[in-house]
């Protein structure tokens, strides 16, 4: 089984957030990026597959030459072989296309993706991708089992949970669940020096259509001062809390 | 570039004294490799994951928990880095071990504990000085922690003074084994390993003799109980009695009466990495500090917005890149001296004992400097817990008590002081650092009128690199006077050493701050390393306070009359700033950056 991971480079959950060029891009400076959480389940659910059933993975981000980090980070998990995409990720239906021309070319039987990146959130690149390709589609997935070309997949779904029969190839938007947070793998010494010797192409983007474009990004009101009232003073509180938060 | 090259290029332990050195000749943090930076996220991850995660456990003598962790970190690979590749380690270079050192100690003296007395003076030994068959058959098993060591020099009579161990080693009739009878104490992880380095002496030997002894109760070896102590509480700590404990011959390490050099030579390493050992700490015992805060409120208000609060941030800040500036600065010396050795056909084994030997010296004063900031910062930080920082229910009680070994092990801070002072002095006698020319200049000088010019400091940090020069001046008019007094008896006048030690300690620490700085100004731009040079002249400022009480108590204690005036004057004026830096400001400026990063990160 081939296996192709796909990757977003996101910052680090506790970065902080600012934006430059009136509000067009997000600052990078003095953020730490990471693979992103989502991608990171199916990467570690990937890495059973290849220790149990043998198979081949194969990672791949589209960014410039800033994520490669990132990928050697999967490699060093345990990934085989990284393709970077070297273009600008801007929207969903950008990524997809570029990753559908990797997956073409490398004849893949599963690809993972995140089910939504933790940066801009979008949620619809393994939709879009699995479209493009025209094969079967999980997403939300939270069980993935295999066995030849049969799969057994289960998804959530509200209040529940949706056992699915599908065959390969397939798309799956992956999430926690795919594996637990405490099978996420560290990467280990051995694996980042093996990681240095693996493989890392890079590939050309094509053409495809950029559907839309960041005109503006804008961050929460900052939280305003906090007002203590006295404990014997209720009837001011609830003056307040009529006239003022006007929430009762 | 030629071997030749090289040799000139890199500075000889000590000569930092003596010889300007360059800021791109330095080697700092940010200069990590994405490799190392890997290594250093993985090892962070493994820290945070499973020691911070569980800090409770540590505390409570879960010694089990302890050995748990060692082999978690076993299997990811961070007890192998320093070993040779030949012996299934990784063969990481000197950096690199000391960067999963820093980062794999911060959480809880415990486990830093644990891990440094298994990968260092547990293991360095065999590495360093074992026979090929030892280690084919020891090494893999400690390099991936399917099994742990354990390093048995101290006694109940020798402590400090190592060499006077009680302990027997005599030969068997047969002439196949030495039967070791002895006792030895403080010994980490004794009730977890299956190897002990035990250090005992052969007849009347003037020197002591290093073995490589399994652990097998069967043998002779009894344990004591896990000693109560003041911190590092889930580090296995006890006594270990050897009664007629058979050892083959085969495992004597290196030659008989080699034993007190070896101890003094893994204690070497040991030294260093237990400057690195302290650092991540202070990065730890910071961020609570900065995070409580920026949270807690007193009088309407966080308390990061006080003064006093700031002033304590500003200095555990300035301490920890001080500390992280020198330490990585003296690893890359030992890391290219090493190759250096190597390239001009030295095994590997030799090439790294005389590595870090050639940095004793530095070794010595990182382990002082650096474990003295940690404490410091552990006390600060507790004070800024207030009330909070004495529970046992946040970390900083366990931190203040856990940092306080560290001024005690490798060498008391003592030692180490009077170590680092009598090694140049002896380095200097021998040669290998010319001390005496540049002392007789610096006496020249005193002699002469000083330059009434007003010097161009308009370059950044142009004063501080100036003031550095003029600093290493008081050590060597302190040092040369006091040798050229005492000559060989100087060692006995250790309050003399200490003051001096105190000197060259803090000259080494500033000039790494600011050498560190003035290197990613220049590749960075200034504007990137606004706060790191607030701290390059804060840390700088403090060492010269430093100095001048340090120098002038040395020189009232030697000299007098127009001697002690002349060198107090030289004392003055090799301490003047033209301008001086308003630290309040300063210590402000670096407060509200750490404050605004709600961490400390500066690489």
């Amino acid at each position: 089984m081939k296996i192709l991971v796909c990757i977003s480079n996101v910052p680090d959950t506790t970065s902080k957030i600012n934006f430059t060029e009136d509000d067009t891009k997000f600052d990078t400076n003095g953020v730490q990026f990471v693979i992103n959480p989502n991608d990171e389940f199916g990467l570690t659910r990937a890495m059973w597959f290849k220790e149990k059933q043998g198979a081949t993975i194969h990672v791949v981000s589209v960014g410039e030459v800033s994520v490669e980090p990132t990928l050697r980070k999967a490699l060093a998990i345990g990934a085989d072989e990284a393709i970077r995409i070297n273009t600008i990720p801007t929207d969903g239906l950008f990524v997809a296309q570029q990753l559908a021309e990797v997956v073409k070319n490398g004849q893949y039987d599963l690809i993972i993706a995140g089910r939504e990146s933790i940066d801009y959130n979008g949620g619809m690149v393994p939709g879009i991708l699995a479209t493009l390709l025209d094969i079967n589609f999980i997403n939300t997935c939270i069980g993935l089992e295999i066995e030849g070309d049969a799969v057994t997949a289960i998804r959530e779904i509200d209040g529940g949970k949706e056992t699915l029969a599908t065959t390969l190839p397939l798309v799956v938007g992956g999430q926690k669940g795919l594996v637990e947070e405490s099978e996420l793998r560290i990467p280990n010494m051995r694996g980042i020096m093996m990681a240095r010797k693996k493989v890392l192409n890079v590939v050309e983007p094509t053409d495809s259509i950029r559907g839309t474009e960041d005109a503006k990004f804008e961050k929460p009101a900052p939280k305003g001062a906090v007002k203590l009232v006295d404990s014997d003073k209720i009837e001011e509180l609830i003056d307040l809390l009529h006239n003022e938060a006007k929430v009762i | 570039m030629s071997t030749e090259t090289m040799n000139k290029e890199i500075l000889r332990g000590g000569q930092f004294l003596v010889k300007e050195t360059q800021c791109e000749d330095v080697f700092t943090l940010e200069d990590l490799s994405e490799e190392q930076r890997m290594m250093r996220e993985s090892t962070k991850e493994f820290a945070d994951r499973e020691l911070w995660a569980h800090w409770e456990r540590f505390e409570k003598k879960d010694y089990a928990y302890t050995e748990e962790c060692m082999r978690k970190a076993g299997e990811l690979g961070l007890l192998s880095v320093a070993v040779p590749e030949k012996y299934e380690g990784l063969g990481m270079g000197f950096v690199s071990t000391m960067l999963v050192c820093d980062y794999i100690s911060g959480v809880t003296g415990s486990f830093s504990t644990a891990f440094g007395a298994h990968t260092g003076i547990g293991t360095m030994p065999i590495t360093l000085y074992g026979t090929e068959e030892q280690k084919q058959k020891y090494v893999p098993k400690l390099a991936s922690g399917e099994w742990f060591g354990a390093y048995c020099l101290t006694e109940p009579g020798a402590g400090s003074d190592a060499n006077s161990g009680k302990t027997k080693a005599v030969l068997s009739d047969d002439g196949k084994y030495y039967n070791i009878t002895g006792q030895k104490m403080w010994i980490s992880n004794a009730g977890f390993c299956n190897l002990f380095i035990v250090f005992a002496r052969i007849e009347d030997d003037k020197y002591i003799t290093g073995f490589i002894v399994e652990n097998d109760p069967k043998n002779g070896i009894t344990l004591g109980d896990e000693e109560k102590k003041l911190g590092i509480h889930s580090s296995s700590t006890r006594q270990v009695f050897f009664n007629d404990t058979e050892v083959p011959i085969e495992n004597m390490l290196s030659e008989r009466g080699n034993g007190f050099k070896i101890a003094m030579n893994a204690l070497n390493i040991g030294r260093i990495k237990l400057a690195a050992a302290c650092l991540d700490a202070q990065r730890r015992v910071l961020t609570e500090a900065v995070k409580y805060a920026n949270e807690r409120m007193q009088f309407r208000t966080p308390i990061i917005n006080f003064g006093a609060i700031k002033a304590k941030i500003a200095n555990m800040a300035t301490n920890a890149y001080a500390g992280e500036s020198a330490s990585y600065r003296a690893a890359k010396n030992i890391e290219d001296r090493i190759a250096l050795r190597e390239a001009d056909g030295n095994s590997h084994q030799d090439a790294e004992l005389k590595g870090v030997e050639e940095y004793a010296i530095e070794c010595s004063i990182l382990k002082v400097a650096v474990s003295e900031h940690l404490q410091e910062t552990t006390d600060e930080g507790l004070q800024i817990f207030g009330g909070m920082g004495f529970s046992a229910d946040t970390p900083m009680e366990s931190a203040w008590r856990d940092a306080r070994i560290s001024r005690i092990y490798e060498g008391t801070n003592e030692i180490n002081r009077m170590l680092a002072v009598g090694m140049l002095v002896k380095k200097a006698m021998k040669g290998h650092v010319d001390l005496l020319g540049p002392a007789t200049a610096v006496g020249e000088e005193l002699m002469g009128i000083p330059s009434f010019e007003t010097p161009d400091f308009s370059e950044l940090l142009s004063e501080e690199k100036d003031l550095i020069t003029r600093l290493k001046k008081v050590f060597l008019m302190v040092a040369g006077s006091a040798v050229q007094k005492f000559g060989p008896e100087l060692e006995k006048h250790q309050q003399l050493m200490l003051a001096a030690a105190d000197i060259l300690i803090e000259i080494y620490m500033a000039e790494s701050s600011v050498l560190r700085t003035e290197k990613n100004a220049r590749r960075s731009g200034e504007e990137s390393q606004k706060t790191q040079i607030a701290m390059s002249k804060l840390y700088l400022y403090n060492a010269v306070e430093t100095i001048i009480k340090k120098g002038k108590e040395a020189i009232i204690s030697f000299a007098e009359g127009d001697e002690q005036r002349m060198m107090l004057m030289g004392l003055k004026r090799f301490t003047k700033y033209t301008n001086y830096p308003n630290v309040t400001a300063l210590r402000t400026q670096i407060a509200d950056a750490v404050a605004e990063q709600n961490e400390y990160t500066f690489d």
